[in-house]
C-alpha cells in the first residue's frame, strides 16, 4: 500500500470506500486495472480528480469483459454520457455493481438498464431479439427468434402490454431460483 | 427551445434531486413533524417548494410522457400530482415527493439518468448551467433548512437517517459522482451533529456486521465454489451439454454416478477383502486353492488361456476360489471370512441405499418433466449468460449451450402447441403398443424356446457348456440388433414427446434385455448344479482317499499322529469350484460386453464419421446429408447398457471381487472414451430435447436391476452349499454360518446368550410394536414434505392460474379501453396476489402441459 498516498488521497479513499462494495486495497488494485487500459491516459495522481474518460473499446478488451455478449452495452450504461467512456467514477461503479456482493436489488436495476437497448425504459421485442441474438450468436432462425420473445413477453408481462416495465422485470427475476440469480444475473467478474 | 428547457429541468432534476432531495426523502417522516412543529421552517420549505414545483412541472411533463401509468409505482407519481393540484397542501406534495424519492428511489433515479443519457448528450453548456444553478440555490435552501431545526429530538433521528444513508450508498443506484457528493454531504451532517448527540458508535457496529455477514457470504460461496471444484468432469460433461443437449448430457451425468457407486463399493471391496488377502493370507502356492493343478501348469501362461480367465488368473486373487477359509489371518487378526460376507452383503446394502436415496433427492428436487416454472423463456433470456466466463472456449460453449436449451425449450413449447387428430393419435398409440407387445411376446417365446432345446442338448454330453449356450448367444444377440430399432420405428407412430418416447424405448428395451437376463441366468445355475454334483462325487473321492492314506499312514507307522500327505498342492485332487466358475463368467461377461461396446463405437461412429467426412468428397450423393450420415448418440442403448452391467457387476461381485475393479476402470476408461466419441464423431439429435430435470427414470431401472441381481445371489449365499476346497467359506454347510461361529468363537460368552434372548420372543415381540412407532415418524416426514408441494404449488401453480384468468379480465379491459396502452396502474403488486378465482375458475395453464388457453 505504498502509493496510496500518491494515488488517492485519504479521504478520497473512505469516500470510495463508502460508496462501493470495495475495500480501499481493491480500489487501488481497480485503479491500477484502469491504468493499465490506457498507460498514457490515465494519470497516477488522482487526488484532484481528473476529468478523464478512457473509450468503451478500450475498456472491453478486459478479460472480465471481453467474451461478455453483452460488453458495450454493460459499458454505455455505466457511463456517463452514454457513449461508452468511462471515467474512473464511472468505472469503479461498474465494478461495484457487477461484483459478488452488490445486493440483488441493485443489480436486477442495472440489469434491466443493459437489456433496454433503446433505453425506452422497457424491455420491449426488439430488444428481446437483440438480446437473444446476442446470447445465441444469431444462430436461431427468424421463426424461432419471434417464439421465444413472444412467449419470454407472454411468460413475464403481467400488465400485458406487450412489452416489460421493470415492475415485470423485477418480479421475473425475483422468482428465478438463487442459483440462477447469482451466478448468471449480471454477477460477479472477477477482478483480482 | 422548448426541449432545450425541458432537457436543462431533466438535468436539474437528476443533480437537484440527487442532492437535495434524496435525504430529504430518506428522512421525510421527521419532516412531518419538523413541519408541525417549527412554522419558520416551513416557510421556507414552501420558497423552497415554489421553485421545485416549478421544476417539477418540468419533471412532471417528462415523466408523464415517457412513463406509461401501468408501473406499481405510478402511485407515488400521482399523488405527487395530486398534491400538485392541491396547491395549499404543501405538506402532502412534499410527502408524496418524499415517498417517490424513498420507494421509487431506484426507479426514479434510474429513470432520470436514463433521461440523462439519451437527452443530455444534446445539451448544450447553458441548460447545464440553469440546472446547476438552481441546484446551488435549492442546496442553500436545503442547508438553511437543516441549521434551521435544532431540536436534539429531530436531529438524532435525522443523524441516524443520514447513517443509514451512508451506510446504504452503495446500494443506491447512482452515479458514483452523485453518490459521492451525497455521502461528503452525509457525513459533513453527521459529524456536524453527532459530537453533540455522542453517537458514533452505532455505525461501526452496523459497520462491522455489514462486513462480517459478507464474509460469510463470501466464505459459503468459497465453500460452494470448492465443493463443486471437487465434482469431477463437471467442464466435459457441460460441454456435452452444450452441444448435444440436457438429454445426452443425462447419460454422463449418471456414468458419473455410477462411477462414484462404484469406487465406494471398489474401496470396500478392495480394502476389506483382497487386500487383506494379498497381504496377511498364505502367499500363491501354499495351498492346493492357491495353486494352479498340475495338469494346467503348461498352458497356464498362455495369452488364450488368460484372456479366459483361466490359468493363473482363476487362481489368483480376482476370484473367490484364492481366499482360505482361515478365520483371521496376519497378527491383527483379521477376520477374513466374514469381512468377505460382510462386503458381499454389504454391497448391496449400500447401493440400495445410495440408489434410493438419490432418487428420493431427485425427486425433492422436482421430479417433474422438463419445465414446470413459469418463467422458462424469461429466464433463460435474461440469466443464462454466466458472468464469469472469461475464457474464449468456455463462451463458446457457453453460446452453443445457450442455443441447445432454447432449442429445447423450443420443442417443449412446439409439442404444447400442437394440436391435431386426438382419436388418429390415439389409434396409432394403441397400434404401436400391440405391435411392440406382439414383438416383445414374440421374442420372449423365441427365447423360451430356444432355451427349452439347449436343455434337450443338455442331456448330451459330448458338447461343452459353451457350445450348448451359442445358440442361445446368437439367438440373444440378434434379438438385441434387431428390436431396438424395430421398436423406435414403431415408436415414431406415436408420435410422443421425444424425452417421452425415450422412456418408452427404455422401458421395451429393458424388458426385452430381461429375457436375455433370464436365459443367462438359467443357463448359469445349470451350470452350477452340474458342477454341486461332480463336486460331491470329488470331495467323497478326495475324503475316501484322505481316510485311506490315514488307514494305512496310522498302520504302517504305528503312529495315529496325522500328519498331512507329503503332497505338491498342485497335484491334490481338488472339485470344480463352482463359485469360481460362476466368478469367470461374470467377468468374461462384463469384459466381452466392454470389449463390443467398445468396438461398436469404434466401428459404427467413428469409422462411419470418418466414412463419412472424406468419401463425401468423390461420392455419388451427400453423405453427410444423405443417407448414412453421422451417428446420433444412442442414449436408450447406452443407458441400458449400463445398467445391465451394473446388474452383472452386482452379481458377480460375490463370486469374483475383482471384477468391482474392472468395472471402475471400465467406467472411467468409457467416461473419457465416450465423450470424446461423442464430441468427435456424433451430431446432435434432430430435436434436441431437455431431458427430465432428475434421471429418475434411469434410477427406477437401476433399482429394479439391482432387486433382480439380488434375488439369485441371495438364492446361492442361503441355499446353496458351498465348495469343500476352495473359498472362505469351505468347509461350512451354509455361507452365512461364518456369522454363527463368529458370535459363537469371537464375542464373549454374555454377547451369545444376548443374542440368544435377542431370539426371545418376549423381546421380539416388543421390538415389533415399537417399530409402528419409529414408523410414526415417517408419516410426519411425508406430511411435511406433502406440505412442502402444496406450499410449491401456492407459488408456482396457483400464480399460473390466475394468471391466465386475469389475462382474460385484461383482455376484456382491453377491449373496452380505446387505446391498450393507456390502461391504469397496477395496483396490486405483482408478488403475493390477493384470493383470486380458485384453480378451476380460470383457463389456467396447467403445468405447462396441453395447449394454452387462446
Amino acid at each position: 500500500m505504498g502509493n496510496k498516498q500518491t494515488t488517492f488521497t485519504e479521504e478520497q479513499l473512505e469516500a470510495y470506500q463508502d460508496c462501493t462494495f470495495f475495500t480501499r486495497k481493491e480500489i487501488l488494485r481497480l485503479h491500477a486495472r484502469y491504468r493499465e487500459l490506457a498507460p498514457h491516459l490515465v494519470p497516477l495522481d488522482y487526488t484532484n480528480n481528473p476529468d478523464i474518460k478512457v473509450p468503451m473499446t478500450l475498456i472491453v478488451t478486459m478479460p472480465e469483459l471481453k467474451e461478455n455478449p453483452f460488453r458495450e452495452r454493460i459499458v454505455e450504461t455505466f457511463s456517463e454520457d452514454g457513449q461508452g467512456n468511462l471515467s474512473f467514477s464511472d468505472f469503479i461503479d461498474m465494478f461495484s455493481a457487477l461484483c459478488e456482493a452488490s445486493p440483488r436489488e441493485l443489480k436486477t436495476i442495472y440489469a434491466f438498464k443493459i437489456y433496454d437497448f433503446n433505453r425506452d425504459n422497457f424491455i420491449c421485442k426488439e430488444d428481446l431479439e437483440k438480446t437473444l441474438n446476442k446470447l445465441t450468436k444469431g444462430e436461431l432462425t427468424p421463426e424461432e427468434v419471434t417464439l421465444v420473445c413472444d412467449k419470454a413477453i407472454e411468460e413475464a408481462d403481467l400488465d400485458g402490454d406487450n412489452k416489460l416495465s421493470f415492475a415485470d422485470f423485477e418480479n421475473m427475476i425475483s422468482k428465478a431460483p438463487d442459483f440462477l440469480r447469482y451466478r448468471h444475473l449480471f454477477c460477479y467478474v472477477f477482478i483480482f | 427551445r422548448r426541449g432545450n428547457r425541458r432537457q436543462a429541468g431533466g438535468r436539474g432534476g437528476v443533480k437537484g434531486r440527487g442532492r437535495g432531495k434524496k435525504p430529504a426523502s430518506d428522512d421525510d417522516d421527521d419532516e412531518d413533524d419538523e413541519e408541525e412543529d417549527e412554522a419558520p421552517r416551513g416557510r421556507r420549505g414552501a420558497n423552497r417548494k415554489k421553485l421545485a414545483k416549478k421544476r417539477g412541472g418540468n419533471d412532471d411533463e417528462d415523466e408523464s410522457e415517457d412513463e406509461p401509468p401501468k408501473r406499481k409505482r405510478g402511485g407515488a407519481a400521482n399523488k405527487k400530482k395530486g398534491g400538485k393540484a392541491q396547491d395549499s397542501d404543501e405538506e402532502d406534495s412534499d410527502v408524496g415527493k418524499g415517498k417517490k424519492g424513498k420507494k421509487g428511489g431506484g426507479k426514479k433515479g434510474k429513470k432520470e439518468e436514463e433521461e440523462e443519457e439519451t437527452k443530455g448528450k444534446k445539451g448544450d453548456g447553458k441548460g447545464k448551467g440553469k440546472g446547476k444553478g438552481k441546484d446551488d440555490d435549492k442546496d442553500k435552501k436545503k442547508k438553511k433548512k437543516k441549521d434551521s431545526l435544532k431540536t436534539p429530538l429531530n436531529s438524532l433521528t435525522e443523524v441516524e437517517e443520514k447513517k443509514k444513508l451512508i451506510a446504504n450508498i452503495r446500494n443506491k443506484p447512482w452515479r458514483m459522482q452523485r453518490r459521492l457528493k451525497l455521502l461528503k454531504e452525509a457525513q459533513e451532517f453527521v459529524d456536524k451533529f453527532e459530537g453533540a448527540l455522542g453517537k458514533g458508535k452505532g455505525r461501526k457496529w452496523y459497520a462491522y456486521k455489514v462486513m462480517m455477514t459478507k464474509k460469510w457470504i463470501k466464505f459459503q460461496r468459497d465453500f460452494e465454489n470448492f465443493r463443486t471444484a471437487c465434482i469431477p468432469w463437471e467442464r466435459k460433461i457441460k460441454e456435452v451439454e452444450s452441444h448435444f443437449g440436457s438429454s445426452v448430457a443425462s447419460y454422463f451425468i449418471f456414468l458419473r454416478w455410477m462411477y462414484g457407486m462404484n469406487l465406494v463399493l471398489f474401496g470396500f471391496t478392495f480394502g476389506l477383502v483382497v487386500i487383506p488377502e494379498v497381504l496377511m493370507g498364505l502367499p500363491y502356492g501354499s495351498i492346493p486353492r492357491k495353486t494352479v493343478p498340475r495338469a494346467e501348469q503348461d498352458t497356464a501362461q498362455d495369452y488364450s488361456v488368460l484372456m479366459d480367465f483361466n490359468g493363473y488368473c482363476k487362481y489368483s486373487v480376482l476370484f473367490y476360489g484364492y481366499y482360505n477359509d482361515q478365520r483371521t489371518v496376519g497378527v491383527l487378526k483379521f477376520r477374513l471370512p466374514l469381512s468377505y460376507l460382510m462386503v458381499g452383503i454389504g454391497t448391496f446394502g449400500y447401493s440400495l441405499m445410495l440408489v434410493i436415496r438419490t432418487m428420493a433427492k431427485n425427486a425433492d428436487v422436482g421430479g417433474g418433466d422438463g419445465e414446470d416454472s413459469d418463467f422458462t423463456f424469461a429466464w433463460k433470456m435474461f440469466t443464462s449468460w454466466d458472468y464469469l466466463i472469461g475464457n474464449a472456449e468456455t463462451a463458446d460453449n457457453k453460446y452453443a449451450s445457450i442455443t441447445t436449451s432454447f432449442k429445447e425449450s423450443i420443442v417443449d413449447e412446439q409439442e404444447n402447441q400442437k394440436d391435431e387428430n386426438i382419436h388418429l393419435r390415439r389409434f396409432l398409440r394403441v397400434l404401436a403398443n400391440f405391435l411392440i407387445t406382439c414383438s416383445l411376446g414374440g421374442s420372449g417365446y423365441l427365447i423360451y424356446f430356444v432355451v427349452k432345446r439347449s436343455q434337450e442338448f443338455a442331456t448330451r454330453d459330448d458338447l461343452s457348456w459353451y457350445e450348448k449356450n451359442e445358440v442361445i448367444m446368437i439367438v440373444m444377440s440378434l434379438l438385441g440388433l434387431v428390436c431396438p430399432p424395430l421398436f423406435e420405428t414403431i415408436a415414431e407412430l406415436e408420435d410422443y414427446h421425444p424425452r417421452i418416447a425415450l422412456k418408452w424405448q427404455l422401458g421395451r428395451i429393458f424388458a426385452l434385455f430381461l429375457g436375455n437376463l433370464y436365459t443367462f441366468l438359467f443357463a448359469l445355475f445349470d451350470e452350477v448344479n452340474t458342477k454341486l454334483e461332480e463336486e460331491q462325487s470329488i470331495k467323497n473321492a478326495s475324503i475316501w482317499a484322505m481316510k485311506e492314506y490315514y488307514a494305512n499312514y496310522s498302520r504302517l507307522m504305528n503312529d495315529s499322529e496325522a500328519t498331512p500327505p507329503p503332497m505338491d498342492p498342485a497335484d491334490v485332487i481338488r472339485g470344480p469350484c463352482w463359485e469360481t466358475a460362476v466368478g469367470i463368467e461374470f467377468v468374461k461377461l462384463t469384459v466381452s460386453d466392454i470389449q463390443v461396446s467398445y468396438l461398436t463405437i469404434l466401428i459404427g461412429d467413428f469409422a462411419r464419421a470418418v466414412i463419412v467426412r472424406f468419401l463425401n468428397y468423390c461420392w455419388c450423393w451427400d453423405l453427410e446429408a444423405g443417407f448414412p450420415s453421422y451417428g446420433e448418440f444412442d442414449i436408450s442403448g447406452n443407458v441400458l447398457g449400463l445398467v445391465f452391467n451394473q446388474g452383472m457387476i452386482w452379481m458377480g461381485a460375490f463370486y469374483a471381487p475383482g471384477l468391482v475393479g474392472i468395472n471402475v476402470l471400465r467406467l472411467l476408461s468409457s467416461m473419457y472414451y465416450q465423450c470424446w466419441a461423442v464430441m468427435a464423431t456424433n451430431v446432435p439429435h434432430e430435436r434436441v430435447f431437455k431431458a427430465s430435470k432428475s434421471n429418475n427414470f434411469y434410477m427406477g431401472l437401476l433399482l429394479l436391476v439391482l432387486f433382480l441381481s439380488l434375488l439369485p445371489v441371495v438364492y446361492t449365499i442361503m441355499t446353496l452349499p458351498p465348495s469343500f476346497d476352495c473359498g472362505p467359506f469351505s468347509g461350512k454347510d451354509k455361507m452365512f454360518d461364518i456369522i454363527m461361529e463368529t458370535i459363537d468363537l469371537d464375542l464373549p460368552a454374555f454377547m451369545g446368550t444376548l443374542f440368544s434372548y435377542a431370539a426371545n420372543p418376549g423381546l421380539i415381540i416388543p421390538a415389533v410394536l415399537l417399530m409402528p412407532l419409529k414408523k410414526k415418524i415417517n408419516p410426519v416426514l411425508s406430511l411435511s414434505q406433502t406440505r412442502h408441494l402444496l406450499f410449491e404449488l401456492s407459488i408456482r401453480g396457483i400464480p399460473k392460474l390466475q394468471h391466465g384468468a386475469e389475462e382474460k379480465d385484461e383482455d376484456d379491459v382491453a377491449l373496452a379501453s380505446s387505446n391498450p396502452n393507456a390502461r391504469g396502474p397496477v395496483s396490486r403488486p405483482p408478488g403475493p396476489r390477493g384470493p383470486g378465482p380458485g384453480p378451476g375458475a380460470g383457463p389456467g395453464r396447467g403445468r405447462g402441459r396441453g395447449p394454452p388457453p387462446r
